[in-house]
Protein backbone atom coordinates (compact mmCIF):
# COMPACT_ATOMS: atom_id res chain seq x y z
CA UNK A 1 0.00 0.00 0.00
CA UNK A 2 1.43 3.21 -0.98
CA UNK A 3 1.45 5.90 1.38
CA UNK A 4 -0.71 8.35 -0.88
CA UNK A 5 -3.78 5.83 -0.88
CA UNK A 6 -4.33 6.31 3.42
CA UNK A 7 -6.86 8.93 3.80
CA UNK A 8 -5.24 12.54 4.18
CA UNK A 9 -6.70 12.51 7.36
CA UNK A 10 -5.33 9.51 9.28
CA UNK A 11 -2.00 10.85 8.81
CA UNK A 12 -1.92 13.30 11.40
CA UNK A 13 -3.99 11.33 13.61
CA UNK A 14 -1.36 8.69 13.07
CA UNK A 15 1.76 10.61 13.85
CA UNK A 16 -0.23 11.81 17.15
CA UNK A 17 -1.10 8.00 18.25
CA UNK A 18 2.49 6.70 17.62
CA UNK A 19 3.74 9.66 19.41
CA UNK A 20 1.50 9.20 22.16
CA UNK A 21 2.55 5.55 22.47
CA UNK A 22 6.25 6.42 22.22
CA UNK A 23 5.83 8.55 25.16
CA UNK A 24 4.20 6.00 27.23
CA UNK A 25 6.77 3.50 26.64
CA UNK A 26 9.41 6.17 27.48
CA UNK A 27 7.69 7.04 30.51
CA UNK A 28 6.72 4.00 31.71
CA UNK A 29 10.75 2.97 31.49
CA UNK A 30 11.80 6.08 32.89
CA UNK A 31 8.93 5.89 36.02
CA UNK A 32 8.28 2.13 36.57
CA UNK A 33 11.37 0.62 38.95
CA UNK A 34 13.55 -1.60 37.28
CA UNK A 35 12.56 -4.43 39.30
CA UNK A 36 9.07 -3.53 39.18
CA UNK A 37 6.73 -6.85 38.24
CA UNK A 38 9.11 -9.81 38.06
CA UNK A 39 7.29 -11.76 40.70
CA UNK A 40 4.17 -9.91 40.78
CA UNK A 41 2.80 -6.46 40.82
CA UNK A 42 5.43 -5.06 42.92
CA UNK A 43 9.44 -4.28 43.34
CA UNK A 44 11.16 -7.02 43.57
CA UNK A 45 14.18 -5.47 44.60
CA UNK A 46 12.30 -4.60 48.24
CA UNK A 47 12.49 -8.13 49.03
CA UNK A 48 16.03 -8.38 49.44
CA UNK A 49 15.73 -4.80 50.94
CA UNK A 50 13.66 -5.68 53.71
CA UNK A 51 15.82 -9.31 53.94
CA UNK A 52 18.94 -7.22 54.50
CA UNK A 53 17.24 -5.07 57.42
CA UNK A 54 20.05 -5.62 59.87
CA UNK A 55 18.59 -8.23 63.45
CA UNK A 56 18.56 -6.69 67.40
CA UNK A 57 17.81 -9.81 68.75
CA UNK A 58 20.79 -12.43 68.10
CA UNK A 59 18.98 -15.26 69.15
CA UNK A 60 19.50 -18.13 72.07
CA UNK A 61 22.13 -19.90 69.96
CA UNK A 62 24.66 -17.00 69.97
CA UNK A 63 24.41 -17.08 73.82
CA UNK A 64 25.12 -20.70 74.34
CA UNK A 65 28.20 -20.18 72.34
CA UNK A 66 30.17 -18.40 75.61
CA UNK A 67 27.41 -18.72 78.35
CA UNK A 68 26.99 -22.45 77.99
CA UNK A 69 26.86 -22.70 81.92
CA UNK A 70 24.20 -20.42 82.37
CA UNK A 71 22.62 -22.65 79.63
CA UNK A 72 22.64 -25.69 80.93
CA UNK A 73 21.57 -24.02 84.42
CA UNK A 74 18.35 -22.89 82.49
CA UNK A 75 17.60 -25.31 80.30
CA UNK A 76 17.41 -28.20 83.34
CA UNK A 77 15.16 -25.40 85.42
CA UNK A 78 11.21 -24.53 85.06
CA UNK A 79 12.70 -21.55 82.88
CA UNK A 80 14.17 -24.00 80.24
CA UNK A 81 11.46 -22.52 78.22
CA UNK A 82 12.99 -18.88 77.90
CA UNK A 83 15.17 -17.28 75.56
CA UNK A 84 18.45 -15.12 77.37
CA UNK A 85 16.64 -12.26 75.31
CA UNK A 86 13.45 -12.33 77.29
CA UNK A 87 14.50 -10.81 80.24
CA UNK A 88 18.52 -9.52 78.80
CA UNK A 89 16.85 -7.82 76.12
CA UNK A 90 18.38 -7.57 72.71
CA UNK A 91 21.67 -9.07 72.60
CA UNK A 92 22.39 -8.64 68.96
CA UNK A 93 25.35 -5.87 69.63
CA UNK A 94 26.47 -7.78 72.47
CA UNK A 95 27.34 -11.05 70.45
CA UNK A 96 28.88 -9.38 67.69
CA UNK A 97 31.10 -7.29 69.90
CA UNK A 98 30.91 -9.06 73.77
CA UNK A 99 32.70 -5.99 75.19
CA UNK A 100 31.09 -3.13 73.23
CA UNK A 101 27.85 -3.64 74.24
CA UNK A 102 26.67 -4.96 77.48
CA UNK A 103 23.12 -6.66 78.28
CA UNK A 104 20.44 -5.29 80.69
CA UNK A 105 20.70 -7.54 83.58
CA UNK A 106 17.41 -6.84 85.53
CA UNK A 107 17.97 -6.58 89.34
CA UNK A 108 14.47 -5.87 90.53
CA UNK A 109 11.25 -6.54 90.70
CA UNK A 110 9.32 -5.43 87.98
CA UNK A 111 10.31 -7.84 85.04
CA UNK A 112 9.76 -11.13 86.95
CA UNK A 113 5.83 -9.67 88.00
CA UNK A 114 5.48 -8.82 84.52
CA UNK A 115 4.87 -12.65 84.30
CA UNK A 116 4.38 -13.61 87.87
CA UNK A 117 2.18 -11.08 89.17
CA UNK A 118 -0.84 -12.12 89.91
CA UNK A 119 -3.54 -11.60 87.05
CA UNK A 120 -6.60 -13.29 86.58
CA UNK A 121 -6.36 -13.67 83.17
CA UNK A 122 -3.50 -15.57 83.68
CA UNK A 123 -3.72 -19.34 82.39
CA UNK A 124 -4.41 -21.21 85.80
CA UNK A 125 -1.81 -23.01 87.50
CA UNK A 126 0.92 -20.45 86.03
CA UNK A 127 2.85 -19.38 89.06
CA UNK A 128 1.97 -16.05 90.33
CA UNK A 129 2.53 -14.00 93.42
CA UNK A 130 0.85 -11.18 95.27
CA UNK A 131 3.34 -8.60 94.98
CA UNK A 132 1.94 -6.77 98.09
CA UNK A 133 2.06 -9.78 100.41
CA UNK A 134 5.19 -11.75 98.65
CA UNK A 135 8.76 -10.47 100.61
CA UNK A 136 7.38 -6.57 99.38
CA UNK A 137 10.24 -4.83 98.79
CA UNK A 138 12.52 -7.56 98.24
CA UNK A 139 14.18 -7.64 94.42
CA UNK A 140 13.46 -11.30 93.47
CA UNK A 141 17.20 -12.04 93.39
CA UNK A 142 17.45 -12.06 97.13
CA UNK A 143 15.67 -15.61 97.25
CA UNK A 144 15.54 -17.14 93.52
CA UNK A 145 17.61 -17.79 91.27
CA UNK A 146 16.63 -16.29 87.46
CA UNK A 147 17.85 -19.01 85.67
CA UNK A 148 16.94 -21.70 88.33
CA UNK A 149 13.97 -20.35 89.86
CA UNK A 150 12.56 -23.06 91.92
CA UNK A 151 14.25 -22.68 95.45
CA UNK A 152 15.01 -26.16 96.69
CA UNK A 153 15.53 -25.06 100.44
CA UNK A 154 12.60 -23.04 100.67
CA UNK A 155 13.81 -19.49 102.96
CA UNK A 156 13.24 -19.84 106.61
CA UNK A 157 12.12 -16.59 106.56
CA UNK A 158 8.08 -17.00 108.03
CA UNK A 159 7.18 -13.49 106.79
CA UNK A 160 7.48 -15.22 103.61
CA UNK A 161 4.47 -16.38 103.53
CA UNK A 162 3.33 -14.67 107.25
CA UNK A 163 3.43 -11.18 105.68
CA UNK A 164 0.07 -10.10 107.48
CA UNK A 165 1.28 -11.64 111.04
CA UNK A 166 5.01 -10.51 110.36
CA UNK A 167 3.75 -6.68 109.21
CA UNK A 168 1.50 -6.49 112.34
CA UNK A 169 4.39 -8.07 114.76
CA UNK A 170 6.96 -6.00 113.47
CA UNK A 171 4.86 -2.76 115.12
CA UNK A 172 3.44 -4.01 118.20
CA UNK A 173 5.48 -4.26 121.59
CA UNK A 174 6.74 -7.75 119.73
CA UNK A 175 8.64 -6.52 117.77
CA UNK A 176 11.56 -8.41 119.27
CA UNK A 177 10.45 -11.50 119.67
CA UNK A 178 11.31 -14.07 116.80
CA UNK A 179 8.47 -15.91 115.83
CA UNK A 180 10.12 -19.21 117.30
CA UNK A 181 9.82 -17.71 121.16
CA UNK A 182 6.03 -19.03 121.12
CA UNK A 183 5.64 -20.99 117.93
CA UNK A 184 7.59 -24.50 117.37
CA UNK A 185 7.93 -24.99 113.89
CA UNK A 186 9.04 -28.14 112.04
CA UNK A 187 11.51 -28.78 109.57
CA UNK A 188 9.35 -30.18 107.47
CA UNK A 189 6.56 -26.96 107.65
CA UNK A 190 9.55 -24.93 105.22
CA UNK A 191 8.58 -27.50 102.38
CA UNK A 192 5.11 -29.07 103.30
CA UNK A 193 3.27 -26.16 105.70
CA UNK A 194 0.06 -27.75 105.50
CA UNK A 195 1.41 -31.30 106.05
CA UNK A 196 3.51 -30.15 109.10
CA UNK A 197 1.98 -27.15 110.77
CA UNK A 198 3.92 -25.29 113.27
CA UNK A 199 2.79 -25.35 116.55
CA UNK A 200 0.58 -22.79 118.94
CA UNK A 201 1.81 -22.00 122.45
CA UNK A 202 -0.55 -25.29 124.57
CA UNK A 203 -0.91 -22.88 127.34
CA UNK A 204 -1.01 -19.97 129.86
CA UNK A 205 2.76 -20.61 130.88
CA UNK A 206 4.22 -19.64 127.68
CA UNK A 207 3.23 -16.13 128.28
CA UNK A 208 3.68 -16.19 131.71
CA UNK A 209 7.52 -17.40 131.06
CA UNK A 210 7.79 -13.87 130.89
CA UNK A 211 4.55 -12.03 132.37
CA UNK A 212 4.22 -13.78 135.21
CA UNK A 213 8.19 -13.72 136.03
CA UNK A 214 9.37 -10.83 138.24
CA UNK A 215 13.04 -11.53 136.57
CA UNK A 216 11.96 -11.05 133.33
CA UNK A 217 12.47 -7.02 133.24
CA UNK A 218 10.58 -4.57 134.67
CA UNK A 219 8.85 -3.06 131.15
CA UNK A 220 7.59 -6.06 130.61
CA UNK A 221 3.75 -6.16 132.29
CA UNK A 222 3.53 -8.96 134.85
CA UNK A 223 0.50 -10.69 135.97
CA UNK A 224 -0.57 -13.29 138.52
CA UNK A 225 -1.11 -16.15 136.68
CA UNK A 226 -3.39 -17.84 139.70
CA UNK A 227 -5.67 -14.63 139.84
CA UNK A 228 -5.16 -13.27 135.85
CA UNK A 229 -8.06 -14.43 133.41
CA UNK A 230 -8.60 -17.28 135.76
CA UNK A 231 -9.71 -20.23 133.08
CA UNK A 232 -9.09 -18.37 130.46
CA UNK A 233 -6.32 -18.79 127.57
CA UNK A 234 -3.93 -15.48 127.59
CA UNK A 235 -5.52 -14.82 123.74
CA UNK A 236 -8.89 -15.22 124.12
CA UNK A 237 -8.14 -11.17 125.15
CA UNK A 238 -5.25 -10.43 124.30
CA UNK A 239 -3.82 -11.19 120.14
CA UNK A 240 -0.16 -12.11 121.05
CA UNK A 241 0.86 -10.54 117.35
CA UNK A 242 -0.31 -7.43 118.75
CA UNK A 243 -0.94 -6.81 122.25
CA UNK A 244 -2.46 -3.86 123.57
CA UNK A 245 -0.86 -1.05 124.72
CA UNK A 246 -0.61 -0.15 128.15
CA UNK B 1 38.92 -70.96 37.26
CA UNK B 2 40.55 -67.91 35.14
CA UNK B 3 43.45 -66.34 36.79
CA UNK B 4 43.68 -62.61 36.49
CA UNK B 5 46.99 -61.17 34.94
CA UNK B 6 49.45 -60.99 37.32
CA UNK B 7 50.63 -57.39 37.84
CA UNK B 8 54.21 -57.16 40.16
CA UNK B 9 53.49 -54.83 43.02
CA UNK B 10 56.24 -52.27 42.24
CA UNK B 11 53.80 -52.01 39.16
CA UNK B 12 51.41 -51.29 40.62
CA UNK B 13 52.23 -48.78 42.85
CA UNK B 14 53.73 -47.37 40.61
CA UNK B 15 50.67 -46.71 38.50
CA UNK B 16 48.78 -45.83 41.65
CA UNK B 17 51.15 -43.02 42.18
CA UNK B 18 51.12 -42.28 38.43
CA UNK B 19 47.18 -41.48 38.35
CA UNK B 20 47.43 -39.29 42.02
CA UNK B 21 47.42 -35.84 39.99
CA UNK B 22 44.01 -36.82 38.18
CA UNK B 23 42.43 -37.98 41.41
CA UNK B 24 43.33 -34.90 42.94
CA UNK B 25 41.55 -33.18 40.01
CA UNK B 26 38.61 -35.29 39.66
CA UNK B 27 37.93 -34.89 42.99
CA UNK B 28 38.62 -30.49 43.24
CA UNK B 29 35.80 -30.83 40.60
CA UNK B 30 33.27 -31.65 43.62
CA UNK B 31 34.62 -28.78 45.52
CA UNK B 32 34.28 -29.98 48.94
CA UNK B 33 33.30 -26.54 50.19
CA UNK B 34 30.07 -26.88 48.83
CA UNK B 35 29.26 -29.87 50.00
CA UNK B 36 29.32 -28.78 53.63
CA UNK B 37 28.61 -25.40 52.83
CA UNK B 38 24.73 -24.39 55.21
CA UNK B 39 21.91 -25.03 52.83
CA UNK B 40 20.87 -20.94 53.51
CA UNK B 41 23.76 -19.57 51.57
CA UNK B 42 21.09 -18.99 48.67
CA UNK B 43 17.51 -18.09 50.10
CA UNK B 44 14.91 -19.69 47.83
CA UNK B 45 11.70 -17.62 48.70
CA UNK B 46 9.71 -20.23 46.06
CA UNK B 47 10.78 -22.80 48.87
CA UNK B 48 9.37 -21.48 51.99
CA UNK B 49 5.81 -21.32 53.25
CA UNK B 50 5.51 -19.37 56.50
CA UNK B 51 2.85 -19.40 59.05
CA UNK B 52 2.09 -18.71 62.97
CA UNK B 53 0.45 -20.22 65.65
CA UNK B 54 -0.88 -18.77 68.58
CA UNK B 55 -1.72 -20.89 71.82
CA UNK B 56 -4.08 -18.15 73.70
CA UNK B 57 -3.92 -20.68 76.80
CA UNK B 58 -0.80 -20.38 77.17
CA UNK B 59 -0.19 -16.62 77.05
CA UNK B 60 0.66 -14.61 80.17
CA UNK B 61 0.26 -11.54 78.95
CA UNK B 62 3.67 -10.43 79.49
CA UNK B 63 3.64 -8.34 76.88
CA UNK B 64 7.41 -9.24 76.00
CA UNK B 65 6.39 -10.12 72.51
CA UNK B 66 5.47 -6.22 71.52
CA UNK B 67 8.16 -5.11 73.43
CA UNK B 68 10.74 -7.21 71.42
CA UNK B 69 8.94 -6.39 68.42
CA UNK B 70 9.52 -2.13 68.67
CA UNK B 71 13.67 -3.16 69.88
CA UNK B 72 13.71 -5.67 66.58
CA UNK B 73 12.19 -2.94 63.98
CA UNK B 74 12.16 -0.30 65.30
CA UNK B 75 8.77 0.85 65.81
CA UNK B 76 8.08 4.12 67.31
CA UNK B 77 7.80 3.61 71.30
CA UNK B 78 4.29 5.93 71.42
CA UNK B 79 1.23 3.65 72.57
CA UNK B 80 -0.35 4.25 69.27
CA UNK B 81 1.65 2.45 66.60
CA UNK B 82 1.92 -1.42 66.85
CA UNK B 83 2.94 -4.15 64.87
CA UNK B 84 2.16 -7.24 67.28
CA UNK B 85 0.30 -6.07 70.83
CA UNK B 86 -1.61 -7.90 73.35
CA UNK B 87 -5.24 -7.54 74.35
CA UNK B 88 -7.03 -8.78 77.49
CA UNK B 89 -10.38 -10.17 77.12
CA UNK B 90 -12.71 -10.28 80.16
CA UNK B 91 -15.91 -12.37 79.54
CA UNK B 92 -18.41 -11.46 81.94
CA UNK B 93 -21.43 -14.02 82.61
CA UNK B 94 -23.54 -11.61 81.45
CA UNK B 95 -23.36 -8.26 79.69
CA UNK B 96 -20.60 -6.67 77.38
CA UNK B 97 -16.93 -8.30 77.01
CA UNK B 98 -14.68 -5.94 77.96
CA UNK B 99 -11.43 -5.86 75.68
CA UNK B 100 -8.19 -3.63 76.81
CA UNK B 101 -4.67 -3.55 75.56
CA UNK B 102 -2.97 -0.77 77.55
CA UNK B 103 0.16 0.18 75.64
CA UNK B 104 -0.12 -3.06 73.42
CA UNK B 105 0.80 -4.66 76.79
CA UNK B 106 4.03 -3.98 77.49
CA UNK B 107 3.71 -2.27 80.40
CA UNK B 108 1.59 -5.38 82.07
CA UNK B 109 -1.98 -5.14 82.32
CA UNK B 110 -3.67 -2.99 85.47
CA UNK B 111 -5.91 -4.82 87.63
CA UNK B 112 -9.79 -4.83 86.10
CA UNK B 113 -12.16 -4.77 88.38
CA UNK B 114 -15.34 -6.50 86.73
CA UNK B 115 -18.87 -4.93 87.84
CA UNK B 116 -20.54 -8.48 86.88
CA UNK B 117 -18.93 -11.86 87.78
CA UNK B 118 -16.57 -13.17 85.14
CA UNK B 119 -16.61 -16.23 83.28
CA UNK B 120 -13.87 -16.26 81.51
CA UNK B 121 -10.71 -14.03 80.64
CA UNK B 122 -7.97 -14.99 78.58
CA UNK B 123 -5.11 -12.55 76.74
CA UNK B 124 -4.51 -12.67 72.56
CA UNK B 125 -1.77 -11.27 71.08
CA UNK B 126 -2.35 -10.29 67.58
CA UNK B 127 -0.68 -9.19 64.78
CA UNK B 128 -0.56 -9.17 60.80
CA UNK B 129 -2.12 -12.41 59.76
CA UNK B 130 -0.49 -12.26 56.38
CA UNK B 131 -3.62 -13.22 54.16
CA UNK B 132 -3.05 -15.35 51.59
CA UNK B 133 -6.42 -13.44 50.15
CA UNK B 134 -4.83 -9.93 51.85
CA UNK B 135 -7.01 -7.06 51.16
CA UNK B 136 -4.83 -4.54 51.95
CA UNK B 137 -2.51 -5.82 48.66
CA UNK B 138 -5.94 -5.83 47.03
CA UNK B 139 -6.29 -2.25 47.36
CA UNK B 140 -2.87 -0.69 47.43
CA UNK B 141 -2.75 1.69 44.22
CA UNK B 142 0.81 1.78 43.64
CA UNK B 143 2.19 -1.80 44.23
CA UNK B 144 3.73 -0.97 47.19
CA UNK B 145 2.37 -3.42 49.66
CA UNK B 146 2.52 -7.16 47.82
CA UNK B 147 3.00 -11.32 49.18
CA UNK B 148 6.13 -12.16 48.50
CA UNK B 149 6.69 -15.74 46.93
CA UNK B 150 7.45 -16.74 50.79
CA UNK B 151 3.74 -16.04 51.40
CA UNK B 152 4.35 -13.15 53.99
CA UNK B 153 2.47 -9.89 53.16
CA UNK B 154 5.48 -6.59 52.97
CA UNK B 155 5.43 -2.95 52.59
CA UNK B 156 8.26 -1.80 49.79
CA UNK B 157 8.56 1.93 52.12
CA UNK B 158 10.34 3.06 49.52
CA UNK B 159 7.63 2.87 47.01
CA UNK B 160 4.58 3.45 49.42
CA UNK B 161 3.04 6.98 48.77
CA UNK B 162 1.61 6.83 52.56
CA UNK B 163 -2.17 6.90 51.15
CA UNK B 164 -3.57 5.04 53.95
CA UNK B 165 -5.86 2.62 52.13
CA UNK B 166 -4.04 -0.67 53.29
CA UNK B 167 -4.69 0.95 56.87
CA UNK B 168 -8.57 1.21 56.17
CA UNK B 169 -8.81 -2.13 54.34
CA UNK B 170 -6.76 -4.58 57.44
CA UNK B 171 -9.87 -6.10 59.18
CA UNK B 172 -7.52 -6.99 62.26
CA UNK B 173 -6.02 -3.40 62.46
CA UNK B 174 -2.60 -4.69 62.24
CA UNK B 175 -1.53 -1.57 59.82
CA UNK B 176 -0.26 1.97 60.91
CA UNK B 177 0.95 5.04 59.36
CA UNK B 178 5.16 5.32 60.62
CA UNK B 179 5.25 9.00 61.99
CA UNK B 180 8.46 9.94 60.86
CA UNK B 181 9.05 8.01 57.22
CA UNK B 182 4.79 8.70 56.30
CA UNK B 183 4.31 5.25 54.73
CA UNK B 184 2.51 1.82 56.07
CA UNK B 185 4.21 -0.44 58.27
CA UNK B 186 3.11 -3.57 60.16
CA UNK B 187 4.42 -7.24 60.55
CA UNK B 188 7.04 -8.60 58.34
CA UNK B 189 7.05 -11.92 60.35
CA UNK B 190 10.38 -10.07 61.05
CA UNK B 191 11.66 -10.98 57.57
CA UNK B 192 15.34 -10.10 58.10
CA UNK B 193 15.08 -12.51 60.74
CA UNK B 194 13.49 -15.63 58.85
CA UNK B 195 15.06 -15.39 55.75
CA UNK B 196 18.20 -15.87 57.88
CA UNK B 197 16.66 -19.01 59.04
CA UNK B 198 16.17 -17.23 62.98
CA UNK B 199 12.84 -16.75 64.24
CA UNK B 200 10.48 -13.50 64.61
CA UNK B 201 11.50 -11.88 67.69
CA UNK B 202 8.15 -12.00 69.16
CA UNK B 203 8.54 -15.76 69.07
CA UNK B 204 12.21 -15.71 70.22
CA UNK B 205 11.43 -14.32 73.35
CA UNK B 206 7.81 -15.90 73.99
CA UNK B 207 8.72 -17.46 77.62
CA UNK B 208 5.78 -20.09 77.60
CA UNK B 209 6.38 -20.74 73.62
CA UNK B 210 2.54 -19.69 73.13
CA UNK B 211 3.94 -18.05 69.59
CA UNK B 212 4.59 -21.10 66.79
CA UNK B 213 6.64 -20.15 63.62
CA UNK B 214 7.35 -22.06 60.97
CA UNK B 215 7.61 -23.62 57.86
CA UNK B 216 4.03 -25.30 56.15
CA UNK B 217 6.15 -26.96 53.80
CA UNK B 218 8.36 -29.56 56.06
CA UNK B 219 6.63 -32.19 57.85
CA UNK B 220 8.58 -31.96 61.35
CA UNK B 221 8.44 -27.90 61.70
CA UNK B 222 6.95 -26.41 64.88
CA UNK B 223 4.02 -25.09 62.97
CA UNK B 224 2.81 -28.41 61.30
CA UNK B 225 2.85 -29.76 65.01
CA UNK B 226 0.87 -27.32 66.13
CA UNK B 227 -1.81 -27.87 63.90
CA UNK B 228 -1.74 -31.54 63.89
CA UNK B 229 -2.12 -31.31 67.78
CA UNK B 230 -4.88 -28.10 67.94
CA UNK B 231 -8.16 -27.01 67.15
CA UNK B 232 -7.06 -24.12 65.34
CA UNK B 233 -9.11 -20.85 64.25
CA UNK B 234 -8.64 -17.68 61.90
CA UNK B 235 -9.66 -14.46 63.11
CA UNK B 236 -12.76 -13.63 60.81
CA UNK B 237 -12.70 -15.99 58.69
CA UNK B 238 -16.01 -15.15 57.12
CA UNK B 239 -14.16 -12.72 55.50
CA UNK B 240 -12.21 -14.84 53.29
CA UNK B 241 -9.09 -13.59 53.81
CA UNK B 242 -7.45 -16.86 54.82
CA UNK B 243 -4.75 -15.30 57.28
CA UNK B 244 -1.72 -17.42 58.31
CA UNK B 245 -1.88 -16.75 61.69
CA UNK B 246 -3.62 -19.55 63.67
CA UNK B 247 -5.24 -19.55 66.90
CA UNK B 248 -5.62 -22.21 69.04
CA UNK B 249 -8.06 -22.49 72.23
CA UNK B 250 -9.79 -19.15 70.74
CA UNK B 251 -13.27 -19.18 71.06
CA UNK B 252 -16.00 -17.27 69.51
CA UNK B 253 -15.43 -13.88 71.16
CA UNK B 254 -12.09 -13.31 69.70
CA UNK B 255 -12.29 -11.34 66.90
Amino acid sequence: MKLSRIPQQIIPLGILFAAAIIGLVVLRAIFVPPTFGEHGHYRAAAVDEISQLPESYAGIKACMDCHSDVYDLKQASVHKGLSCETCHGAAAAHAADPEAAKPVVPTGRNLCLTCHGYLDSRPSGFPQIISATHNPAKPCMSCHNPHSPIISAPTEECAACHAGIANQKAVSHHAELACTQCHTVPKEHFTQPRVFAAQKPAGREVCGACHANAGSGKEIPQIDLATHGGRYMCWDCHYPHSPEAQ
Amino acid sequence: MNQPPKMPRREFLSNVAATVPSWLLFLSAFKPERLFAQESEKYDPTKHNYSMGVDIRKCIGCGRCADACKTENHVPREPFFFRTWVERYVIPVEGEVYVDSPNGGIDGFPEYKAESETLRTFFVPKLCNHCENAPCVQVCPVGATFTSQDGVVLVDASYCVGCRYCIQACPYGARYLHPTTKVADKCTFCYHRITKGDLPACVEVCPTQARVFGERNSNSSPIRRFLRFNDVKVLKSYLNTRPKVYYAGADEEVR
